[in-house]
């Protein structure tokens, strides 16, 4: 400011002694910065910006979603209400499904992220064989005498139906490797680390039992499991399947029905799905992005119409409260 | 000095003050324009009125406290009197820990975080580590702690230093040096010159012969000139080394009246009455006196001056006040969700109750080990209730803790640019700003009442004589010279060379008129003029030695600033007081010593508001020389005689029109038969017993007549620089400003209107009473006044005249006398009423605890912000019980600094100070207030949505380490750089536009509304964000930490993007801290999921991997802001506020007057000071 370069000659003596503070923009806060209005001009473009950009893309996602072939057949009444039975169900494919097909199981009222559920495990003991007695965290499935792994309630309820498909009675085989992904696999679940004392307790056999010769890294089933889902209505990669499917094809699938969800009236399904790059098949997000773009739009059209039949001059002081109701500001 | 004439004890009651109010209409031309003719109802040797109407009375034993005089041992034995230590420190180390702890649990903030990190102790309940719940909480503690215990130590150091100077104290005959805080009331203390006063004590001798003390009590009350104190004849002679002296002492119990005190003393079986001018105060200082001798009557904290000193309350702004109230609302809110969910889930576990055993995710037995009981399963009621106390764990941020210490660091960073403003850096005493409160700082933009005192507040306390009109000529016109220039007048005494200590300007005119032009009768005019003005006074002439040992300096000291004018006024023109005792004065008269017999004088009352002295000349004439306001001269001029008198007026309006103080000045001649006639009855008056007062007044209005007007002086009170632009400024603001003096209500009224604060139209109610009663009265009247008054001028508005130029407007004036009435009785009321309906108030002759009792008077009963400005000790007290206090440092003095919450040079730093960072500090705060609502609660709704989704058990999606983030790293940066730096307008604006304050005053920025508003507008947000994300997901083969990953991202956007939208000042720190919080965001998460033990290792790099992903979070965070974003806009364009439109004009220039009053602001803020 002004005041600073007043007196050059007379601020040498006195610098020391004065105590005026040193003018810098940043203290005087007049750093430089851009200050944002929002104009007609600028709101219009904003919107309709908003609009151009949603459409096409709610239009692209919901023809994505389109292309997906989903076929979800729901098995638990029909094969149930006991468990350890095998039963057989036949699904149409109504449109042609090209390969990779994704096998799905789904779960619902399953709630996989209930807190005494997901806090239930250890991820130590899961990677390295040295932490292989720990059992911290793992109530009610642990025990000190006689450590378990991998201890703890996920692991235990581990899901173990089992699906086989033919088409034509011809089996189709479903490629269960790499369906867990493969940073579980490298980093947290120990090549070295084997299953111990799994399904033994007291406690009454949970779910499926794991093969003691293979280290967890290859327990793909597991490491699929103990992606704990977000929601209580969930489906989990069960495998590939790496042929097409062609209309009309009646796909059987021998399910041996071992996962008891009859006590607690969950159900379970089979899901076989293409995918896209949207992931699954999903009209919401499509719908979604449509409706914003076209209320983005219908917004600005209004604005448009607004701005023309009821401008306000922007800055104009005859809107200043004060020159609005002279007399009433003092 | 003037002893002769000394008036007894009792002479001055309840008859010296007009009582009755006078309520002057709009268009009278100002009729009070009278000057301070110093208030010395003084009385050598008797008490004096002082000047609350307490008559004196004797001294009831009961109420009196007993000092045997050079007897500490007598006096102490029976009550404890308070030692002479004073401890203005709040804690010692014993106490530190405890009561530093109590004082911050006061924060019901506090007190929430302690009961969380307790909760979260219980192994139940434990959702947090239990160190790192505990964290956050020692960590604000402790640096409070410190931050307090550094405040305390400075006051401690402080207490030492005061308490360990030295005293020399009368102990066995001696003299001897004493630690202060070993003084003990009884005993006889020796001060001498420029020392202050280590306790109050009644003054027993001076090294004057006559028994006079100077004080300086500018600690006290704020007022630079010196004050005259006596010591009683009887005393007096006493030689106190030598004799034993030994007498009682029977004085009021210790009260805060600084302006008061009553005594009784009784001496060798003689007893007489002590009043205010023989006491002599605490923290006063002695002057041009080299010692003086007296006995400690109080002591320590029960002195006057400490009494006054109230113990600082800590101050709370009112924003933050308004905000513990939305906590409530918050805390009610997190009740509910806490609510809901424990009721959820104890419906969930009564429908599943036979299902838990079976139910692979809940498994209500342990077989672990073992055992066979319930795993973390207490029963269906406990489970309710640990559910709810577990939901208080989780959902704590509701009540946003990190914005405590956001305001914190928010506040220091305001304070740092208020500190650093050159604007407000005074040149004249080098000082900055201060900021010595840190918690009040928007409190500034939200003022409504500012309370300024006047001495060294609006006027620096300087008066100066400016022009006089001499026989109907007016020597203003030409121009006024410094007679500095010619080494100025100076006379010859003794081989040394004598000066006046100040230089007035003079008139070369009226210089060569006195110079040259003898015998003629304006000459005559002109010496007898001059002749007045240094002789009619009171005024004390000391010489004092110059760094120039031939060059000696006459300073001339008095109570009254304007006769001190008047007497360097007079010297400057040749005549020089030298020197004054009680019986003559001694003036150089152009270099002819002359002797005049001080015959008699009347002092100076507000009836007749003029003084006079009856002089013998040494041509043996008699004269009496009168000197008062215009008003009361013009009735008592010889009409015959005076044939300027038109022209007089007409120079005096014009003075007066210019701020300037006016006093006329008359004379008589007296015969000889006339002198005796009046010497007998002045004899008779002053020895009366009964009734003295009233006869001497009326012996004055005898010879007070038939006058001969000489003419009249102009004596500007240099008011600071920029104060009535100030003032001015203020009040466009709509800011009321009122002044509250310890000036004379004269005085006040010509302050009141150089400072532009009264306008001549104003019509002015003037309330001074001196009984409960008649202030009833007056209230009421000037109240039935002000109704008149408002519904005449509500008519002429309608009528389209604008009332601008201040028709319709009134003032108050209302001095200490009535507000003894009226403050703390059921007349506050009243006055209130009046007060408030009023433009400006002003209040004179107020005593320090009165000046807080009326802003006390208003904060009770509005809840409008008040701003109490001083610089001196008396001002202490309303300082502190001001919402906002604010001291002018750079004078003498420091208690209205140290008392202060802030601390500038200059009154008009005032402006900049509200209109500026006050505005940008208020609004900046109240954003900054809501925007951490809303973040937080945001955030807790997304946790509570999901929540729902998870059998009500409180699992949250987004991890633990995101969560103590969130507040920490993820958008805690941007909400404190837009905190410290936003500007929704320039300072030119703002300044140019004082309305645009008024924002403030309104609550804009933050208010219940808002509240609501932004917490409608949370709850859309976090459903936006949550279920945009939930409802493609449901069913698919999502894990919880992806999940978690994208609410977080999404999240963050959402509350840096609702930021951004609102940011005014896009500077490149806002730029970084909005967009690198975002980033920083992405690095955390990205972080967090590269750890393997954790369980969501890798799932951001997964989920990032995936179309939905994106589609997820640019919708939800769209969606999210739609509706705030079209509401802004409407509201920004339909419904504009003045600062949008401000902005918009400072954007595109569209006012001619915004780009100019850039040039004029700076001309008048920052001007060329030497």
């Amino acid at each position: 400011m002004p005041a600073s370069e007043g007196s050059p000659d007379s601020s040498s003596s006195s610098r020391k002694s004065s105590k005026k503070p040193k003018y810098s923009r940043f203290s005087q806060q007049e750093l430089p910065a851009y200050k944002p209005i929002l104009t007609p001009q600028w709101v219009i473009t904003v919107f309709v910006f908003i609009g151009i950009v949603f459409i096409p893309v709610g239009l692209a996602s919901l023809s994505a979603a389109n292309q997906v072939e989903e076929i979800s057949e729901r098995y638990d009444d029909k094969c149930g209400p006991q468990t350890n039975n095998t039963c057989e169900r036949k699904i149409t494919v109504k449109k042609k499904m090209k390969n990779p097909i994704y096998v799905y199981y789904q779960l619902d009222k399953f709630y996989q992220n209930h807190r005494r559920y997901v806090k239930s495990r250890n991820d130590l003991q899961l990677r390295q064989t040295s932490r292989g007695r720990e059992q911290a965290g793992c109530d009610p499935i642990s025990n000190t005498a006689n450590p378990i792994v991998p201890c703890g309630l996920i692991a235990w309820s581990l899901f173990n139906d089992t699906y086989k498909f033919s088409v034509k009675d011809k089996d189709i085989n479903v490629d269960k490797k790499d369906i867990a992904w493969k940073s579980d696999k490298d980093y947290k679940f120990g090549s070295q680390v084997y299953p111990k004392n799994f399904q033994k307790g007291e406690g009454g056999i949970g779910g499926g039992k794991l093969n003691e010769s293979l280290p967890l890294s290859e327990q793909e089933d597991l490491i699929v499991w103990m992606r704990t889902a977000a929601l209580p209505t969930f489906r989990k990669l069960y495998g590939k399947i790496t042929v097409d499917l062609e209309v009309n094809d009646v796909v059987t699938v021998k399910i041996q029905n071992n996962y008891n969800t009859y006590k607690y009236g969950g159900q379970k399904l089979l899901v076989l799905s293409t995918t896209s790059w949207m992931g699954g098949k999903n009209h919401f997000l499509g719908r979604a992005y449509l409706t914003l773009g076209a209320i983005s739009l219908f917004i600005a059209g209004c604005f448009i119409v607004l701005y023309i039949i009821k401008p306000r001059p922007l800055g104009d002081p005859a809107y200043l409260s004060w020159n609005r109701y002279p007399g009433g500001g003092i | 000095m003037d002893g002769s004439n000394s008036v007894g004890p009792n002479a001055v009651n309840s008859s010296s003050l007009r009582s009755g109010s006078s309520i002057r209409s709009s268009n009278s031309i100002r009729e009070v324009n009278f000057v301070d003719l110093g208030s010395r109802a003084r009385s050598r040797g008797g008490a004096d009125s002082d000047g609350f109407g307490m008559s004196q009375r004797e001294i009831n034993d009961d109420d009196a406290r007993l000092v045997y005089i050079n007897d500490p041992i007598r006096t102490n034995e029976k009550f404890e009197f308070a030692g002479n230590s004073i401890r203005t420190a709040k804690y010692s180390v014993l106490t530190f820990l405890p009561r530093n702890l109590f004082e911050q649990f006061h924060r019901v903030a506090y007190i929430y975080f302690l009961v969380i990190a307790i909760l979260n102790q219980l192994p139940q309940l434990a959702v947090f580590g239990r160190t790192a719940s505990l964290l956050p909480l020692t960590f604000v503690l402790l640096v409070s702690a410190v931050k307090d215990a550094y405040e305390d130590y400075r006051r401690h150091r402080s207490d030492k230093i005061e308490n360990n100077k030295l005293a020399s104290v009368l102990v066995n005959g001696q003299f001897q040096h004493k630690k202060s805080k070993d003084i003990r009331v009884g005993e006889i203390i020796k001060v001498f010159a420029n020392e202050t006063l280590p306790c109050d004590m009644v003054v027993l001798s001076t090294s004057d012969p006559t028994g006079v003390a100077y004080i300086l009590t500018i600690n006290l009350d704020g007022e630079s000139n010196l004050k005259t104190r006596y010591a009683k004849q009887e005393t007096l002679a006493k030689n106190l080394e030598n004799d034993k002296i030994s007498g009682l002492i029977k004085c009021e119990k210790p009260n805060r009246n600084i302006y008061g005190f009553q005594a009784n003393m009784e001496i060798d079986g003689k007893r007489m009455s002590l009043g205010p001018s023989n006491i002599v105060l605490r923290g006063c200082m002695l002057k041009n006196t080299a010692w003086a001798v007296g006995v400690a009557v109080y002591a320590g904290r029960e002195t006057k001056v400490m009494l006054n000193s109230s113990g600082a309350p800590s101050k709370r702004s009112r924003l933050e006040t308004h905000m513990n109230k939305e906590i409530i609302f918050l805390s009610i809110f997190l009740g509910s969700l806490c609510t809901i969910i424990s009721i959820c889930a104890a419906v969930w576990l009564r429908r599943h109750r036979d299902e838990l055993d079976f139910m692979p995710f809940y498994r209500r037995k342990d077989f672990s080990d073992g055992k066979n009981d319930n795993y973390k399963y207490y029963g269906w009621g406990m489970e309710i209730v640990f559910t709810f106390l577990m939901c208080i764990i989780v959902y704590q941020i509701m009540i946003p803790i990190s914005l405590y210490i956001s305001m914190e660091l928010v506040r220091i960073g305001q304070a740092y640019f208020m500190i650093r403003d050159n604007q407000l850096y005074d040149e004249s005493s080098n000082s900055r700003f201060q900021c010595r409160a840190l918690n009040i700082n928007e409190d500034l933009g939200q003022i409504k009442y500012v309370f300024s005192d006047k001495t060294g507040t609006l006027t620096e306390n300087k008066m100066e004589f400016q022009c006089a009109t001499i026989a109907g000529v007016d020597y203003s016109g030409s121009k006024a010279s410094l007679q500095g220039e010619q080494s100025g007048y100076s006379v010859l005494v003794d081989g040394k060379v004598l000066k006046p200590k100040m230089n007035v300007k003079v008139d070369p005119e009226l210089l060569r008129l006195l110079k040259n032009g003898k015998g003629t009768s304006e000459s005559n005019s002109i010496h007898n003029f001059f002749l007045a003005l240094a002789a009619c006074n009171t005024i004390v002439p000391i010489v004092v030695a110059s760094a120039d040992a031939d060059v000696k300096l006459i300073d001339y000291q008095g109570e009254s600033p304007d006769e001190q004018a008047l007497v360097y006024a007079a010297a400057a023109y040749g005549y020089m007081l030298i020197e004054r005792t009680s019986g003559h004065i001694v003036i150089d008269i152009q270099g002819d010593r002359q002797r005049f017999n001080v015959l008699g004088m009347h002092e100076f009352d507000s009836d007749r508001k003029r003084m006079s002295v009856i002089l013998g000349c040494p041509d043996r004439t008699m004269k009496v020389f009168v000197k008062g306001a215009d008003t009361s001269m013009f009735n008592v001029l010889d009409r015959s005689l005076n044939l300027h008198t038109t022209e007089t007026k007409a120079h005096l309006h014009a003075f007066s029109s210019m701020g300037l103080r006016t006093l006329v000045v008359g004379m008589r001649e007296l015969n000889a038969s006339e002198f005796e006639q009046w010497q007998s009855s002045y004899e008779t008056a002053s020895t009366a017993v009964m009734g003295r007062a009233a006869l001497l007044r009326k012996v004055a209005t005898n010879v007070e007549n038939n006058l001969i007007i000489l003419g009249a002086s102009g004596i500007e009170d240099k008011l600071q620089l920029g104060v009535p632009e100030a003032i001015e400024s203020l009040r466009t603001a709509d800011i009321k400003v009122w002044v509250l003096t310890g000036d004379k209500q004269e005085t006040a009224i010509s302050i009141g209107y150089s400072c532009k604060l009264l306008t001549r139209r104003m019509t002015q109610i003037v309330i001074n009473n001196r009984s409960k009663e008649s202030c009833k009265k007056s209230l009421d009247d000037a109240l039935t006044l002000l109704k008149k008054l408002s519904s005449v001028s509500g008519a002429a508005e309608n009528a389209g005249r604008s009332s601008e130029d201040g028709l319709g407007t009134t003032g108050l004036i209302i001095d200490g006398t009535s507000l003894v009435y009226i403050l703390d009785t059921e007349l506050e009321d009243q006055l209130f009423q009046v007060a408030s309906r009023c433009t400006v108030v002003l209040c004179c002759r107020v005593a320090p605890l009165q000046k807080a009792g009326i802003v006390a008077l208003i904060k009770k009963r509005t809840s409008d912000m008040t701003l109490a400005i001083g610089d001196g000790a008396n001002d202490v007290s309303m300082i502190q019980m001001a919402d906002v206090g604010i001291g002018i440092s750079g004078q003498e003095g420091r208690q209205a600094v140290m008392a202060s919450d802030f601390a500038m040079g200059q009154f008009r730093f005032l402006v900049p100070l509200l209109l500026v960072h006050g505005h940008w500090n208020y609004q900046r705060m109240g954003y900054m207030i809501l925007y951490n609502f809303y973040r937080n609660a945001v955030f807790v709704f997304v946790l509570f949505w999901y929540g729902l989704f998870t059998g009500f058990t409180l699992t949250t999606a987004i991890n633990e380490w995101s969560s103590v983030l969130y507040s920490i790293i993820y958008s805690s940066l941007p909400t404190i750089i837009v905190g410290i730096l936003d500007k929704d307008l320039s300072r030119m604006t703002l300044l140019k536009h004082p309305q645009l304050y008024g924002a403030g005053q309104r609550n804009e920025s933050y208010n219940t509304k808002l509240f609501w508003v932004t917490m409608i507008d949370t709850l859309w947000q976090s459903m936006a964000i949550f279920f945009t994300a939930l409802i493609p997901y449901w069913g698919t083969d999502v894990d919880i930490a992806s999940m978690g990953d994208l609410w977080t991202l999404a999240v963050v956007i959402l509350v840096n993007a609702h930021l951004a939208m609102d940011v005014y000042r896009w500077t490149w720190l806002a730029h970084a801290s909005i967009w690198g919080s975002i980033i920083a965001t992405w690095i955390c998460v990205m972080v967090i999921d590269a750890v393997p033990i954790l369980v969501g290792y890798w799932a951001f790099f997964h989920v990032a991997g995936t179309g939905l992903f994106w589609l997820c979070m640019l919708g939800s965070v769209v969606a999210g802001l739609l509706p705030r974003f079209v509401v802004k806009i409407l509201i920004e364009y339909y419904r504009p506020s003045d600062i949008q439109i401000a902005r918009e004009a400072e954007k595109f220039g569209t006012l001619r007057e915004f780009e100019s009053a850039e040039v004029e602001m700076n001309s008048v803020s920052d001007p060329a000071r030497g």
